[in-house]
């Protein structure tokens, strides 16, 4: 409850703030300065974390795979993607990382077993453990295509496949405007990664109020995204009024938006402006994994450290050389005359 | 000192892009949210030029409105609605809304094209012939 009800009162918070604002008038700070700092706070702190991470010296390849390394001829069975030895087999592998989440499907679970009414010592079973991938997989894949969705409201025209997405996100043709699957995916599949949290003893003890906080921040944003479309009814034109002035750096706030609109906006910005200082940054984080990006080529090409101090050494050539007339006066032979 | 330059300033540069891709794709291009018009004869002729309801209702919930019709039409053979005013309309799309709001293009499809909302209302009714 220490963990879990900091991060609430944050939302919580938030979403008073918004409606304070809202119902005060102060549009022109929470309908245009507060959507722009949050975006310039996200592109900006987002390169900077790159570059950041960019800077650390990765000298040598991490072979932490699942596959057989390519080495002689004659062995079977060499494994292209999980241990790749060249660049494709890493764009393959890296291509399943990030639109798969390989690595999550391979997730296991350990438990101990027991035989009931019996003198048995208990077992340790290990297990695929599949959940945690597919409601990942649901939940970024939704949020992704929602993202996409929301451009019918920053592009005038609208592009093709923006329409093309919604009409097949609105497929169902449920009530009036239409449902969206992905909104339904998307609030099960959070609602999941939270109860996860909750309810698994060894996850909620190590969970902390920075992996609350997204989850509420994201829960709030679906659910005021959710009920201003299906439930409490928003003049949409007027939204889009604002976001292309937003875009067209001509902003005006329209009359008429709505509270609930506002509470949308100040969730969103908040997560925008989170977003580089928090562990959303696995976003950018998934494509500088070392144990994913790099070809396990250790045994064909020579890394070196680059933090390496200069060591002094004294090659044969350089020993001959020194040594040269010694060496002959000796009797022993050298490689130059 | 960064690492990887080539790969990770490419990779910079596409992601600035696409966050900012609604700035360059509206660039200088002038955009003004659609007025919708109410100047069909109809609605010029009325005295008080009042729709159903309100109308800011009307802009919000006018496809609910719709939808609650058709339902009760369809399912419960209800085909008066009486509205605030103690005026009666018929729930009709075809026959009542469109009696007045004659001009679709104008009126119906400026903000359905400008929000990129598709409704599949002429799927089954029949659209208005309206002079070019």
């Amino acid at each position: 409850m220490r963990v879990l009800f900091p991060a609430l009162a944050v939302v919580v918070g938030l979403i008073i703030l918004a409606s304070l604002g809202a119902a005060l008038g102060l549009d022109a700070i929470f309908g245009v300065l507060v959507p722009y700092a949050a975006f310039v706070t996200f592109v900006f702190g987002f390169i900077y974390r790159i570059v950041k991470w960019a800077q650390v010296p990765v000298p040598f390849r991490i072979p932490s795979t699942c596959g057989q390394h390519k080495s002689f001829p004659w062995l079977k069975n060499r494994s292209r993607i999980d241990n790749p030895s060249s660049w494709p087999g890493v764009v393959v592998r890296m291509f399943l990382e990030i639109f798969c989440f390989r690595s999550l499907f391979r997730n296991t679970k350990a438990e101990i077993h027991y035989t009931p009414f019996s003198a048995d010592p208990p077992k340790v079973v290990y297990g695929s453990a599949k959940w945690l991938w597919l409601a990942g997989l649901a939940f970024h894949w939704s949020f992704l295509l929602i993202v996409v969705r929301h451009y019918r409201f920053f592009t005038e025209p609208i592009p093709w496949l923006v329409q093309f997405l919604e009409s097949l996100d609105g497929f169902m043709q449920f009530g009036v405007p239409a449902l969206y699957m992905t909104d339904g995916l998307i609030l099960a599949a959070v609602t999941y990664l939270f109860i996860r949290r909750v309810v698994v003893p060894q996850l909620r003890y190590i969970s902390l109020p920075a992996d609350y906080f997204p989850l509420f921040l994201i829960f709030g944003i679906v659910v005021s995204g959710m009920l201003m479309r299906y439930i409490t009814r928003i003049d949409v034109v007027g939204v889009k009024e604002l976001a292309m002035g937003w875009v067209t750096l001509h902003p005006t706030v329209p009359d008429g938006i709505g509270i609930m609109f506002y509470i949308h906006l100040l969730l969103v910005s908040v997560l925008l402006a989170y977003f580089p200082f928090s562990k959303l940054m696995h976003a950018g984080g998934v494509f500088l994994s070392p144990t994913r990006n790099l070809a396990n080529n250790n045994r064909v090409k020579r890394h070196i450290n680059p933090w390496n101090y200069p060591v002094k050494v004294h090659t044969y050539e350089e020993y001959e050389d020194e040594f040269r007339d010694l060496m002959k006066e000796a009797g022993i032979p050298v490689e130059k005359e | 000192m960064m690492y990887d330059k080539k790969l990770i300033i490419p990779g910079l540069v596409i992601f600035v892009w696409l966050m900012t891709l609604p700035f360059w794709y509206n660039s200088g291009k002038a955009t003004a949210a659609p007025e919708v018009k109410i100047d069909t004869p109809v609605i010029q002729e009325m005295a008080e030029k009042k729709c159903i309801e309100d109308k800011q209702y009307m802009r919000e919930a006018h496809m609910q409105v719709l939808d609650d019709w058709r339902d009760e039409v369809v399912r419960e053979r209800k085909r008066v609605e009486v509205t605030t005013g103690g005026k009666t309309y018929e729930m009709s799309l075809q026959n009542e809304c469109m009696k007045c709001h004659s001009n679709k293009a104008e009126f119906c499809d400026k903000c359905h094209d400008y929000v990129a909302v598709d409704p599949y209302c002429w799927d089954c009714h029949i659209e208005p012939k309206e002079k070019k």
